[in-house]
């Protein structure tokens, strides 16, 4: 199964290190935090507080250089050792058994930690996390909504984060970015700047997270050296030399190198997700860019070969491998049921002055990403109507390989929705997008995500007057019951009244939970790294970026098309059930109505097939909840906007619904992005993108496109040129994004027979991919009944 | 003739083996020929065809109560159908909510097959549009010409995949608008020729000639059918033939069992004995006698 093509042998000593390690619980960091808490809370303030306790985890913290290894610094004190965040979530003993035993995604936690937790953690936190602070003030209207499965809070276990970084870190060192701190301090006046205590408390802060990276970096150093003197191996013991010199080097100054550059980032990288547990941890974006300017003069100084640059580039590749996401619990693990952690690494795209980005570097990264089979970093292509065909190509090539990497986005549409949003040209085609599919001006921008919104549900409830059937409690607007919903425009009405209403519920606590980030959780280093924070004096978690976006995901836009389809045709137009009828057939779970079932099921126009009747209803949809949220103000200065991805949300999200009139039984998974309903699409590819195109994108943050291709349609260069083709048609019509798994249904079948012969079978799920073995059944199901685009 | 209509069973979308590019394949319902392997046996009647799958059917009668001609009593596990009542108007198909029964077969005109054909435009780039199959497209000329024409008007390359038994005029009148054809030749002698899809060869190679004179955009394409045509000096000879009339491409199709079902379907006998699918590598051999002859041989379509 597995292919090796040019990785060396230390390459593979290290990859068979990251893969073979199992994850683990690190209490490290909980501890390291707790007495930093213990030594400075109240008696500085709140920035301050947290860039002291950056600073006593940097200086602190285990540091470890695997044998080999050319790039160092791991966020736990070994490979696959995740820490917790107490501040943020502190578990009960309870969530640590769940965490150790649990079949899937779990983390070894051993007694020790297990007693630390209980003696020094549990004492300290409970209670004070930003977690019980979420859950002390939310109303018990959000708290019913919540635990109904309207909507999930992606900030109650994680902390905003969605950003990646721009080139700034290849142009300045942490000494430079104090010279701009200084400056910005320096430029507050005390006497008419109302806000002049705050910023210079921010300010301070970054100041002081810059001095910790650059000891941690030291620490670094030190080892290497020490480790060096210990080295019997010649060879080795120049190159820990080596080491020692660019942690010397980096991060105080800019990068003079390609090896520099690399390991500028992975510092800066391991300051952002040691800080908080950034959701969608950190990206290093357009690497092939970024990196292009070092190669180039590393081949003709000749301090650089394609080898060793490959060498340096797939050490860098083991680095996010080693790093799991922390530890989820709940609906939080739910939502996203996957070890990784949505650093999505940008190739090709367009340059700031708009040329085409396509170089040396960005076709040695597609090698890289073949060679490695390795779940993280995410990786996608950024294809621009300006970039050659060449590269598609070899883009469409390692797709073929089956991985579901790299995914493949519409750079020239990404940058067309950064501009409607309002960035700058440059600051928009310096963008791109991150963790699943999301825009973003890189360095300059926080784009939240707040939580997904479950679509269907809200329908569920528009058929039941404002009441859950599954709980029976009324949590909806006021509309009418189903009896007098006459017409679809009626029934029309009724949805977009309840989706205004759970959307107001939902946003009323993403706005306090954004206050309770930005009074007590604020992010000095992340701040040091994203503009504007240092030039207005104002965290990342405050407003302080340039430009500030909150999202919220929506959820079964082909369920919820299909659902109203069935609606419009068999209850309004043929008549052949009222709507309490159906709702008798739907709470009965189609149980005795199999005819009713296969005809909503088979007789019913659906999305995915570029059939105007059903298509029309995701327009409808589309726009309902567009104007519900986009535009709307949120409390530190950002827009809400909207977005269509899922991660593993539509398993939850199905779980919590009963049967529904597209003829899904209750508790199924719903349709995942603004992909068709799993089956539903029947007419191949072009008319899933038709369908899709329907959407007006440009108005979103982003979707998703799950396509499945057995692999006999993609053989040969037919195969690889139509896929080509099929991406450019689909880009031409303003699509955002399409990613494709490559394996046949057969095969995934057996895999679940056989999950021991299918150890490094890796599939597309959401947004990422994820090993075959690493899923639940029922996510494993719905990705074998996806519709297979076969051979014709 | 802008309203000439013909039956269409499918109309492919992201077609990528008739032709260059992805393609849209119009399938036309009717074939003057009855090839034994044929995997598109849905379309060799000229009629509406209803298929049966009465592993499908879940006992609701619905089909009963749609049926306008009486043609359907209730059965022990599917309704039986009185062939001589039914009309083929496909009511039932229509009712059947477990599409145990599905129609083969719709009437429409060639600006309606057109208006399907458009919509898909985006896909065709440079090099795809849409190829007419069938069936034998050439069989429903005013139907096939409108529809090239159609698609000429609108720059999307036309294609006309054609077992080449029909009257040489209808070929001809294509030949002054379709841009390129997909000509099958199942075998060379005659009589053979005649076992195994109830025509003989005599107007196929007589049109393909007279064709090539007018055009040499055409490729030949061959299905290779183990024991019957895959002999080596049989596939040398049809690469000598092509090298005779100027003809540079030739495609290997190898045979491929997985239609068996549709026969079931339709209640037509697979008559076809048990033959093996051919190996890969016998169709690389195959296909290097024709590259050593100079042309541009290749497996699959």
């Amino acid at each position: 199964m597995e292919k090796v093509c040019g990785m060396n042998e230390r390459v593979r000593k290290l990859r068979r290190q990251s893969l073979d390690t199992p994850p683990t619980l690190s209490i490290e960091r909980a501890l390291l935090m707790t007495e930093a808490y213990q030594k400075y809370q109240g008696k500085v303030s709140v920035p301050r507080l947290r860039a002291l306790a950056f600073k006593h985890l940097m200086e602190n913290k285990t540091v470890v250089i695997n044998d080999g290894e050319l790039i160092v610094g791991e966020r736990g004190p070994v490979p696959q050792a995740a820490p917790t965040y107490p501040e943020l979530c502190c578990h009960t003993l309870e969530d640590f058994d769940v965490i150790d035993k649990r079949e899937k995604i779990s983390f070894a936690v051993s007694d020790e930690t297990r007693d630390v937790q209980r003696d020094v953690i549990i004492p300290y936190w409970q209670g004070k996390s930003i977690r019980d602070l979420i859950f002390d003030q939310m109303t018990p209207l959000w708290k019913d909504c919540y635990e109904a499965g309207i909507f999930t809070e992606f900030m109650e276990q994680r902390s905003p984060g969605h950003t990646v970084c721009d080139d700034k870190i290849y142009r300045c060192g942490m000494l430079d970015f104090k010279r701009d701190i200084a400056e910005a301090i320096a430029a507050i006046d005390p006497a008419r700047d109302a806000d002049a205590y705050d910023r210079r408390e921010e300010l301070a802060a970054m100041d002081i997270v810059c001095d910790a990276l650059i000891a941690f970096a030291e620490r670094y150093a030190a080892l290497a050296e020490e480790l060096a003197e210990a080295e019997p191996d010649e060879r080795r013991r120049a190159e820990l030399r080596k080491i020692a010199e660019v942690c010397r080097y980096v991060p105080a100054h800019a990068p003079r190198d390609f090896h520099e550059a690399l390991q500028m980032y992975f510092f800066v990288h391991l300051g952002v997700i040691t800080e908080l547990n950034t959701w969608d941890s950190f990206c290093p974006g357009h690497l092939d860019q970024h990196l292009d300017p070092f190669y180039r003069k590393g081949l003709e100084d000749g301090t650089l070969t394609r080898e060793s640059a490959m060498e340096l580039l797939e050490c860098f590749w083991i680095k996010f491998n080693n790093q799991p996401a922390p530890p989820k619990v709940g609906i939080t693990l739910k939502e996203s049921a996957t070890y990784t952690d949505f650093c999505n690494i940008n190739i090709g795209g367009i340059r700031p002055d708009g040329s085409d980005g396509v170089t040396e570097m960005s076709y040695l990264l597609l090698d890289v990403i073949r060679d490695m089979r390795l779940l993280q970093p995410s990786t996608n292509v950024q294809v621009s109507r300006k970039n050659p065909d060449r590269f598609v190509l070899a883009a469409a090539e390692v797709i073929r390989e089956g991985m579901g990497f790299p995914s493949v986005f519409n750079c020239d549409m990404v940058v067309e929705e950064l501009l409607r949003q309002g960035k700058s040209i440059v600051d928009a085609r310096c963008g791109g997008t991150s963790g699943c599919v999301e825009v973003g001006a890189f360095g300059k921008e926080a784009y939240i995500l707040t939580g997904y919104f479950n679509m269907v549900k809200v329908l569920e409830i528009t058929l039941h007057g404002g009441t859950d059937p599954e709980t029976g409690k009324k949590i909806g607007a006021d509309t009418p019951p189903a009896a007098e919903l006459r017409s679809m425009e009626e029934l029309l009405a009724a949805f977009r009244t309840q989706i205004e209403h759970f959307i107001d519920v939902d946003i009323a606590g993403n706005n306090i939970i954004e206050m309770l980030y930005a009074r007590y959780m604020p992010a000095p280093f992340l701040s040091v790294v994203t503009d504007d924070c240092i030039k207005n004096g104002r965290d990342y978690n405050n407003g302080g970026a340039r430009y500030n976006s909150r999202y919220i995901q929506f959820v079964g836009l082909g369920s919820i098309t299909d659902c109203l389809s069935a609606l419009s045709l068999h209850v309004f137009e043929n008549k052949t059930f009222t709507l309490e009828e159906l709702n008798k057939i739907l709470s009965a779970n189609f149980e005795g109505y199999e005819k009713e079932r296969l005809t909503l099921l088979n007789k019913t126009p659906k999305y995915g097939n570029d059939d105007d009747r059903a298509d029309r209803f995701i327009q409808d949809t589309f726009e309902i909840i567009y104007n519900a949220v986009n535009g709307r103000p949120t409390p530190t200065g950002g827009t809400y906007r909207i977005e269509m991805l899922p991660t593993t949300c539509h398993v939850y999200f199905g779980s919590v619904i009963g049967a529904t009139p597209d003829g899904r039984r209750a508790h199924d998974t719903l349709s995942e992005g603004i992909s068709p309903v799993q089956g539903a699409d029947r007419r191949g590819p072009t008319a899933v993108i038709r369908s899709a195109a329907k959407i007006d994108q440009v108005r979103t943050g982003g979707t998703l496109l799950n396509q499945k291709f057995s692999p006999s349609v993609l053989a040969g260069e037919r195969g690889l040129g139509a896929l080509k083709d099929l991406i450019r048609a689909y880009f031409k019509l303003d699509g955002h994004h399409i990613q494709f798994n490559v394996v046949s249904a057969d095969t995934l079948r057996d895999a679940q027979r056989r999950p021991e012969k299918y150890g490094d079978l890796i599939v597309r799920v959401a947004g990422y991919s994820d090993y075959f073995n690493n899923l639940t059944p029922e996510l494993q199901n719905e990705i074998i009944s996806r519709t297979e685009q076969e051979e014709f | 003739m802008p309203d000439a209509a013909a039956l269409v069973t499918n109309i492919q979308k992201y077609s990528i083996h008739d032709g260059p590019g992805i393609r849209s394949t119009v399938f036309l319902k009717g074939c003057p020929l009855g090839c034994l392997w044929c995997h598109n046996p849905e379309n060799r009647s000229y009629h509406v065809q209803l298929t049966r799958k009465p592993e499908k059917c879940i006992g609701c009668l619905s089909c009963l109560a749609a049926c306008p001609s009486g043609a359907l009593a209730a059965g022990d596990s599917a309704p039986l159908r009185d062939e001589a009542r039914c009309t083929g108007c496909g009511a039932c198909a229509e009712a059947c909510p477990a599409l145990a029964i599905e129609r083969l077969g719709r009437r429409m005109t060639a600006a309606e097959a057109f208006a399907e054909v458009l919509r898909d435009a985006p896909f065709y780039g440079a090099e795809g549009g849409v190829t007419l199959s069938g069936g034998e497209p050439l069989s429903f000329p005013d139907f096939t010409l409108e529809l090239l024409r159609l698609a000429r008007r609108e720059h999307i390359h036309t294609c006309v995949d054609t077992c080449g038994c029909v009257p040489w005029e209808n070929m001809e009148r294509a030949a002054e608008i379709c841009e390129l054809f997909l000509y099958d030749i199942k075998h060379l002698d005659s009589r053979e020729h005649i076992k195994y899809t109830g025509a003989d060869n005599a107007l196929i190679l007589e049109n393909l000639r007279r064709l090539a004179r007018i055009t040499k955009s055409i490729w030949l394409r061959v299905p290779v059918v183990p024991g019957i045509n895959d002999a080596p000096e049989h596939v040398r000879r049809i690469g000598e033939l092509a090298g005779e009339l100027g003809l540079s491409r030739v495609h290997l199709l190898p045979y491929h069992a997985i239609a068996r079902g549709k026969y079931a379907a339709l209640g037509l006998e697979y008559a076809l004995p048990d033959v093996p699918e051919p190996p890969s590598a016998q169709m690389e051999g195959l296909c290097d006698i024709l590259t050593q002859l100079g042309l541009d041989a290749r497996t699959g379509g």
